[in-house]
């Protein structure tokens, strides 16, 4: 009997570890063995021709905190990210919200909604960079029309983030809309019955019932978005190159600047560390936090 | 009591395109009655409470509740409850908040808010879960939790949607018997919507059989069973359902017409003195009697009963007599003929 059980529970081992081992294979290769890499790497110096590299504990960090752009980068990306996280997640709420209620064009307005996330952000980044392009491009038009004079957004230091931000926004939101949607339509159609007969109006229907049934997605939403704000950077190296003067440089671009550019890999290293460590922090408390004040079907 | 009905429904119809919704629903309902909408699937009586709740708007007639016409109005304002044959309960809010939302929502105050709430929680016996979620409960808490939601805000009429079904056989019984008493003793208005025939007869003070959008038959369960208006009625209402018998197979009877006849108006005769000769088509065992069904050419779900366990064997042959102040007739329409 024993035996049996022993043999059972071993099976059922060796079946787990069978599950886990592509995952864990793939993601020890490509993640965990680079971060570790990156971490040791960050702790030693440059290797130049006249001076070979060596081990330096934290310098290359406090080279870091002692640098006003990366000061300012930092900076850069939480306002990017302020803005971004929020603003798309709402929009998305808002337009999921509409495409989910019965108007006519549905499959329309849902395609639409869509279809900045099926291009590629370079794509993107180039239609935007000829709506921004002063003079030629459609806003200068429209804003002519009015009378308006010619705008330089992307040129000038202080129209330049918020116009990389509006390009990011309207990336996102059509994606975000879609994890949405599929979750107003789990809601079942008899709840909000339910609530027009309690004498709930829309609003309070929305605010009392929607959202909080929609938390499971909002938070999956919000963590995508935080990474986003991180990673996406694609739409920089066509619109802005971090410019003028790194007004809209944020992070991640640093980093390759850093990297591949200046050829200082170990601040690199240094830089990359420090976001791992804050979206680790961020990610955590999210999860934790939040997850305790959701309710899950 | 007194005066006009307190529910007034006048040739309401609802139409979708191509579907069939109801045609012609002219309904009254007296304040403190019991009324219970049945009919087979497809029918149009879950239809009929949503144009009465005010989830569906009417495309013709009228409806008056307690002497305001609402034809028009929000479900919010028709000052009314309902209970929904999923419950609808919100599955992020506990018992407690389920039950006072609408009385959150119409700002109540809190302290009369919790005081209905302890009284509707003690009526449906849910004292003790009032932090569960629904999720928590098991499916006839659940549907004790929509009940007290329904009854909270101490509304006058009160429309339920089959909230039966998703119940077990046996709580189906207590819960049944609950419902009845509590429409009694709180002396509300409900609209029953049922497909169960049983639920509909055991608790209704008025039955309204539908059938293909349009209505059978408005009556008291006695009305239903003993007379029936036309052959539908009388082949739904009743278990067994009535058997119809072409006049031209019974002797002293011209042709042209259709009898009806219950099981337990019909009874076995010794071999040559019934008014029917019939082979035996199956035997059921219901526990206090036995249920034989009967087959003759002319006849439909021609059947009789037999006092304890009497099984037959199929094929058997059994000559069955009636008595003719027991038969219903019914013209070519299958409407029932006046005078009988």
């Amino acid at each position: 009997m024993s035996k049996q059980v022993n043999l059972e529970r071993r099976r059922q081992a060796i079946y787990g570890w069978l599950l886990l081992s592509p995952a864990a294979l793939l993601l020890s290769l490509f993640a965990f063995y680079p971060s570790v890499a990156t971490f040791w790497s960050s702790l030693f110096s440059k290797n130049t021709r006249r001076k070979p590299s060596e081990f330096i504990g934290s310098e290359n960090y406090a080279d870091l905190f002692a640098d006003p752009t990366f000061w300012l980068v930092v900076k850069n990306n939480l306002f990017y990210a302020a803005i971004t996280i929020p603003v798309s997640i709402a929009i998305a709420l808002a337009m999921a919200l509409w495409a989910n209620s019965k108007i006519p064009v549905r499959g329309f307005v849902r395609t639409a909604y869509f279809t900045p996330t099926v291009l590629p952000m370079i794509a993107a980044a180039n239609l935007w960079l000829f709506f921004y392009t002063p003079g030629l491009g459609v806003l200068d038009q429209i804003g002519a029309l009015f009378g308006l004079p010619s705008v330089n957004w992307l040129g000038q230091p202080e129209t330049a983030l918020w116009a990389v931000i509006i390009v990011t926004i309207w990336k996102e939101a059509g994606f975000f809309m879609i994890f949405y949607l599929a979750a107003l339509q789990t809601i079942p159609e008899d709840l909000k019955e339910a609530a027009d007969i309690e004498g709930a109006s829309r609003w309070t229907y929305l605010r009392r019932i929607v959202l909080p049934l929609l938390m499971p997605t909002t938070l999956f939403i919000m963590v995508n978005a935080m990474i986003n704000s991180v990673k996406l950077i694609d739409h920089l190296f066509i619109l802005t190159k971090g410019g003028p003067s790194d007004a809209s440089k944020l992070i991640l671009y640093y980093i390759w600047e850093m990297a591949f550019a200046f050829f200082d890999a170990p601040h690199a290293a240094a830089m990359t560390i420090l976001v791992l460590a804050v979206l680790c922090i961020v990610a955590a408390i999210q999860f934790f936090y939040l997850d305790r004040r959701t309710h899950y079907q | 009591m007194t005066g006009a009905p307190f529910v007034i429904l006048k040739d309401v119809a609802k139409r979708w395109n191509g579907q069939l919704g109801v045609e012609e629903i002219s309904l009254d309902i007296e304040e403190g009655t019991f009324v219970a909408l049945l009919g087979p699937s497809g029918c149009g009586k879950s239809t009929s409470l949503r144009l009465l709740a005010g989830l569906e708007i009417p495309d013709e007639g009228q409806i008056l509740i307690d002497g305001r016409d609402v034809t028009t109005s929000a479900a919010s304002d028709r000052n009314l409850s309902m209970v929904f044959q999923s419950y609808a309960l919100f599955p992020h809010l506990s018992v407690a908040e389920n039950v006072v939302f609408g009385l959150k929502v119409r700002r109540v105050p809190r302290a009369e808010r919790a005081e209905k709430m302890a009284r509707a929680l003690e009526i449906t016996g849910l004292q003790g879960y009032e932090s569960r979620k629904p999720g928590e409960l098991s499916g006839g808490q659940r549907q004790r939790v929509a009940l007290a939601r329904a009854i909270v805000a101490g509304q006058r009429l009160c429309l339920m949607d089959e909230p039966l079904s998703n119940l077990d056989a046996k709580l189906r019984n207590s819960v049944r018997k609950d419902i009845k008493k509590l429409q009694r003793d709180l002396g509300i208005t409900v609209v029953y919507v049922t497909h169960d025939q049983t639920e509909a007869m055991s608790m209704a003070d008025k039955v309204v059989l539908m059938k293909d959008g349009r209505i059978q038959q408005v009556g008291t369960p006695d009305d239903l069973y003993n007379r029936p208006v036309n052959t539908f009625v009388a082949e739904f209402v009743g278990a067994p359902p009535m058997a119809l018998i072409d006049s031209s197979t019974v002797d002293g009877f011209e042709p042209g017409f259709t009898l009806g006849v219950r099981a337990e108006h019909v009874s076995i005769v010794p071999d040559g003195k019934g008014r029917l000769s019939c082979t035996v088509s199956e035997a059921e065992f219901l526990g206090s009697e036995t249920l034989i069904g009967l087959n003759h050419a002319g006849t439909t779900g021609l059947s009789v009963l037999q006092p304890g366990l009497s099984l037959m064997p199929e094929g058997a042959h059994v000559d069955v007599t009636f008595d003719d102040h027991n038969l219903h007739k019914f013209n070519q329409e299958g409407e029932r003929l006046a005078g009988t």
